[in-house]
């Protein structure tokens, strides 16, 4: 039997050819495996064999979708592919959402299997887990060597057209599909002993799992801007200069307050991203361009808004668990609330 | 984060690039911004024009934030 062919898509990070600075490169294409690819082949032992990997920059694909989803598209057809993988991307959320669209592209036009691979986290996950199987990673490349064999597994499984177990069996991410089966008991005893287990104080696993949706609904408009006080909150990690609190570039476990009472404009002596998910020159040149302050002082003098909160909220959302992210927003949200600050503008890289 | 001010009663308006992200984060009001490293500005413009720029967005902001609406809104041009 010939070799499974495999199409397997990367960002410029691991293809190699560089950081934040390069994730504007356009999609292309290599023959072969490049980067992680070696790994997952190997782990393919003879069976597949990864016949062209295409890279394309993490901002250049989520800055020029359609664009970018057609000429992806095209190069992944144009080698005929068996199989197609993406990833794994970890907790990067671009990456992961740029793996997730082309998985589920190429599943929906091509009629192929897809798989891909993330930390539960990753913003991928919630927007592809109902069309796609998402291995679980841990959230860096560290765990590398951990999520090659299982991706590896599932792959060749899909391929094959061998029957896939339960998420726990084979370890992706569970997509909220209900498989029908037979049990020894019928389900009155089994919710009779799951109750009783609760009752008891035990643990017990749910047959199903409710869906946790916590949408917040919207509050209502503001009525009057010019009297209202609007606060300036980021996740693009702008700090003043030297980053004082000493703000992660990544991972964040914590967040900065600071005081922009009499501060016109960011500038490059005064500001600058602590954040080190995307390329901080223009930031560092400008932080306005992140958190805008200038504009903000602008619209005051002319009464547009009523007035710009003293303080600013900002952490890096790069890599950041949503726990954190949850609980600093959490805490200083009551902050804003106490200081009667009437509306928010929260900027996001 | 978005989804905890809302939650602590104060409209607020998401200015982001990666729109995808931000409805799954869970933003009821969603503004687009222009890229991942300057969401409010662009480098290739002069100082004048791209404050401009950014002026546009900021006040695109404020009319989200005077508008109501019933759940997610993007608002595009």
């Amino acid at each position: 039997m010939s070799k499974i062919r495999v199409v397997h898509y990367i960002n410029q990070f691991f293809a190699g050819i560089g950081g934040e600075e390069k994730a504007d490169i356009p999609p292309e294409v290599r023959d072969g495996v490049v980067g992680p690819g070696m790994a997952l082949n190997k782990a393919f032992k003879d069976e597949a064999e990864i016949v062209a990997t295409v890279i394309c920059g993490d901002s250049y694909f989520n800055e020029n979708l359609e664009k970018a989803k057609d000429e992806v598209l095209k190069m992944i057809k144009e080698h005929n592919p068996d199989l197609f993988i993406a990833g794994p991307a970890f907790n990067a959320g671009r990456y992961g959402t740029a793996c997730g669209t082309v998985a589920k592209l190429v599943k929906d036009e091509l009629n192929i299997p897809v798989l891909a691979a993330m930390y539960p986290e990753n913003p991928g996950v919630d927007m592809y887990k109902k069309d796609l199987y998402i291995v679980e990673t841990g959230n860096s490349a560290a765990a590398m060597r951990k999520a090659v064999p299982a991706m590896a597994k599932l792959a060749l499984k899909l391929a094959k057209g061998e029957e896939i177990g339960s998420p726990a069996e084979e370890g992706y991410i569970a997509r909220g599909v209900r498989v029908n089966l037979f049990l020894d008991k019928r389900g009155s005893e089994r919710a009779v002993d799951m109750m009783v287990k609760k009752l008891k104080g035990e643990d017990f696993t749910t047959e199903y799992p409710m869906p946790d949706f916590d949408n917040v609904p919207p509050n209502p408009a503001v009525k009057d801007m010019s009297k209202a006080k609007v606060a300036l909150v980021t996740s693009g990690g702008i700090v003043p200069k030297g980053n004082p609190d000493h703000i992660e570039s990544s991972s964040a476990s914590k967040y900065g307050k600071y005081d922009i009472d009499g501060v016109m404009d960011l500038t490059a002596e005064t500001y600058e991203t602590a954040h080190g998910g995307y390329d901080p020159v223009y930031a560092n040149e400008n932080a306005d361009r992140v958190l805008p302050v200038d504009v903000m002082r602008d619209l005051e003098k002319e009464g547009v808004i009523g007035e710009l909160h003293r303080y600013f909220y900002t952490t890096t959302g790069n890599g950041t668990s949503v726990a954190n992210a949850k609980k600093f927003a959490a805490e200083f949200a009551q902050e804003l609330v106490a200081d009667g600050v009437d509306a928010v503008i929260l900027t996001s890289t | 984060m978005v989804k905890e001010i809302e939650r602590a009663g104060i409209p607020v308006v998401h200015v982001c690039t990666v729109v995808p992200i931000s409805l799954t984060v869970g933003a009821n009001r969603i503004v687009p911004a222009i890229a991942i490293p300057h969401p409010l500005g662009n480098p290739q413009l002069d100082e004048k024009e791209e404050k401009k720029l950014r002026r546009k967005l900021v006040e695109k902001a404020l009319k989200a934030l005077q508008t109501e609406v019933d759940g997610q809104t993007v608002f595009e041009d």
